[in-house]
């Protein structure tokens, strides 16, 4: 499912959480909602997901504007999660399954499978509390996706898990998108970010900064910057290239290969000139990370006056 | 199963089955049986303890009047000293020694008891009666009055209070008992709303400071969420209620087969009080056709339906608020603040209670039971005296009406509410909230 969104603005009192803001989550696909803390994501998120309403503009689901029905086709994980503490697990995702509108009966069947998949079968018997945290993480996700919605919003998915259970959650994220779901991720983990999302959009003070594919922006985003390694006996002739060029040499893992990192355009040039005094392992363009392009461009608009 | 449905379902069902819910269910009903067992079972065993009691009446007006019984055995030992007789007790020969000095000219009008134990209540007043009655008789004597003629004279006045009605009814009232049973009632209004109100604002902070609430508020609205946490806990209350009820009236009855006692009307009434009042008349044989004409008297019916009607819209009204305040608040101890105002009316309704009771019909109590936020406490400790329908009817509907308003504003703080964490509100910032 398409999610559109026009021009939503939303104010609190004295205080503007969106303004303005559109994009387009394409169906299928993962599509990363970023920003630092207090941009607004969390609103919007909660737009979509009907808790609150726009102050104006709005918001499609397959062109079609917000409506309850839509509610059954989100799953949602939010950041500040938990769960009863008191009630049975089984019990508790049942209730939670019967909440987005599924029969006692298919919901235990579902849950069943997936708390095989999870390894936690032993639980559903227990009260919340004697879980530990990263155990109650794995029944949220599972209750988020339990009604298999064509819509998956996941704010901080990975925070709370281990590296196991982390790697686990993520595998299912992807399969999910496999299947066709269409998820939208909100995180500060740039590395996920790179690995998962296919589109993302940066939000800072209620205002979407920057939006396209997560190749096309780091490409977007390039500094010219180049890692060449070079194999050479001849040491001192590299190092005689550092000024012409302005290069960084740093010696790599073998004692006669040389890691040099070039900023410029004459790379054509340089390689020319490497190639008469030692034999080239590799070369490739050294894209900006999701990292660094998010903190640059948060710093030089909150830079701006 | 529609949404709210299923909220309702989970509300109701996990506090029913906590312990604490158990606990009091059972507890509740023994308390109240123990009331009015207790006194029986006492009356009935009495005291069995044998006891010799020492007579030293130095007057010797009183000797030969003190009466014997099987439990008590008087023995007069003549003309011995104060401190011989003290000795008599503290050797064990005698459990108390009553001595009475001599005077000279007046009858003696004062005595001392010893006792190594505190000496029982009935035997204190046995002895203070004896004293006493034959001083009078004494007295009447010596001014040329016939005791016999006095007895003649004492005279018990019967006085009925009829109350009409415009059709011509006319019913006999017992003042006493409806004033008894109007403040209970308004307590047990009381103590519901304060408990369960409590329950709902328990609940409300729990979900909140759990992070559950966005989770849940993703699949239902939240006004869902809250009506059907008020509902919830407001079944949790009629069911305690009624448990009560069942409960004391099954204790009732078995007690009553089990010491023969019969007294239907008490026991199809149903509640605690009738069985307190009549209790208090039980052992008096010639009391029970005014036991009978008192519990005719009470009209149940009228009781229990106001009881229902004001708890039910007077519990909705509160929790309304309480759930607002859990919104607002993450913790006990922050609740305080917000819990103060909204506890006040109640405390203004149980004050003014204790006041119109005397005069339930005044204006007083006729403001106070149209106020909505009074009126459930006011209006149960006006119903037993009789209330004019229609103004049991403007009562209840402007209660309707106040709850409905208070939902309206209670739903937008909740909602605004329940998703902020980590901040503290003042009233200002909760006021701006009402504008969205």
């Amino acid at each position: 499912m398409k999610i559109e969104v026009n021009n939503v603005t939303k104010r609190y009192a004295g205080h503007l959480a969106l303004n303005n803001v559109s994009m387009e989550v394409p169906a299928h696909g993962i599509y990363g909602l970023l920003g630092p803390n207090g941009a607004g994501k969390t609103t919007l998120i909660r737009i979509l997901n009907q808790i609150t309403a726009p102050d104006s503009g709005q918001v499609l689901i397959d062109g079609e504007p917000l409506h309850p029905k839509h509610i059954e086709r989100i799953g949602y994980l939010p950041e500040e999660r938990g769960l009863y503490k008191k009630m049975k697990v089984g019990e508790q995702a049942v209730y939670l399954a019967q909440l987005k509108g599924i029969g006692k009966a298919a919901a235990e069947q579902r849950l069943k499978q997936w708390f095989d998949r999870f390894e936690i079968t032993g639980w559903w018997n227990k009260t919340v509390e004697e879980l530990s945290k990263g155990m109650q993480q794995k029944i949220q996700f599972i209750t988020t996706i339990i009604h298999e919605p064509d819509i998956l919003i996941f704010d901080e998915p990975f925070s709370g898990f281990d590296p196991i259970n982390a790697n686990l959650l993520k595998e299912s994220i992807l399969e999910l998108r496999d299947k066709g779901a269409t998820i939208l991720l909100s995180t500060h983990n740039m590395n996920s970010v790179e690995e998962l999302c296919d589109r993302i959009a940066l939000i800072n003070k209620g205002e979407k900064i920057l939006e396209g594919s997560v190749a096309e922006i780091r490409r977007q985003h390039h500094t010219s910057t180049h890692e060449i390694l070079v194999q050479t006996e001849q040491r001192a002739e590299v190092m005689n290239l550092m000024d012409d060029f302005n290069l960084q040499i740093a010696t790599s893992e073998a004692a006669d290969t040389l890691k040099i990192t070039f900023t410029g355009d004459s790379a054509k040039a340089l390689l020319h000139r490497i190639m008469e005094v030692g034999n080239l392992v590799s070369y490739q363009e050294i894209l900006p990370s999701m990292n660094d392009i998010f903190i640059q461009e948060v710093q030089s608009k909150n830079a701006q006056p | 199963m529609n949404k709210i449905g299923l909220i309702i379902k989970r509300e109701y069902l996990t506090r029913v089955k906590k312990r604490s819910f158990i606990i009091m269910t059972f507890l509740g009903p023994l308390l109240m049986a123990a009331l009015y067992i207790i006194p029986i079972l006492l009356a009935l065993r009495g005291d069995n303890e044998k006891r010799t009691i020492a007579v030293v009446d130095q007057s010797h007006w009183f000797e030969q009047q003190l009466i014997q019984s099987e439990r008590q055995m008087f023995i007069p030992l003549g003309d011995i000293s104060i401190d011989s007789t003290k000795r008599l007790v503290q050797e064990g020969k005698y459990d108390i020694a009553l001595f009475i000095p001599a005077t000279e000219l007046n009858l003696p009008s004062s005595a001392v008891v010893y006792s190594m134990k505190q000496v029982p209540m009935n035997v204190e007043d046995h002895i203070r009666e004896i004293m006493k009655n034959e001083i009078q008789v004494q007295k009447l004597l010596a001014s040329g009055v016939d005791p016999d003629i006095l007895e003649q004279i004492k005279t018990e006045v019967n006085l009925s209070v009829i109350r009409m009605d415009e059709g011509g009814g006319e019913k006999e009232t017992f003042t006493e008992i409806q004033l008894l049973l109007g403040m209970v009632l308004a307590l047990l209004i009381y103590l519901f709303i304060m408990l369960f109100g409590g329950q709902v604002m328990q609940g409300v902070m729990e979900e909140k400071s759990n992070r559950i609430v966005e989770i849940i508020v993703s699949s239902v609205k939240p006004f869902q969420l809250m009506m059907g946490k008020i509902i919830g806990v407001s079944l949790v209350a009629l069911t305690q209620f009624l448990m009560w009820i069942l409960l004391t009236g099954a204790i009732y009855l078995g007690f009553s087969a089990a010491v023969g006692i019969s007294n239907p009307q008490a026991i199809s009434a149903g509640t605690v009080m009738t069985q307190q009042i009549s209790n208090s008349n039980i052992m008096d044989n010639e009391g029970v056709q005014n036991i009978v004409n008192i519990v005719r008297s009470i009209d149940f019916g009228a009781i229990l339906t106001g009881f229902l009607i004001f708890f039910v819209l007077g519990y909705l009204l509160y929790a309304t608020l309480f759930a607002a305040i859990g919104a607002i608040v993450e913790n006990n101890t922050d609740s305080q603040q917000f819990t103060l105002p909204v506890t006040v009316p109640l405390i203004i309704g149980i004050l003014t209670a204790v006041y119109i009771v005397n005069n339930p019909d005044g204006s007083l109590a006729l403001w106070m039971s149209m106020i909505p936020f009074t009126s459930p406490i006011v209006m149960m400790v006006r119903i037993p005296f009789g209330v004019p329908i229609w103004q049991v009817a403007v009562s209840a509907l402007i209660l309707l009406g106040t709850f409905i308003g208070m939902t309206w504003v209670a739903a937008k703080i909740y909602r605004t509410g329940i998703l902020m964490y980590g901040k503290k509100l003042s009233y200002k910032e909760i006021f701006k909230w009402l504008k969205y």
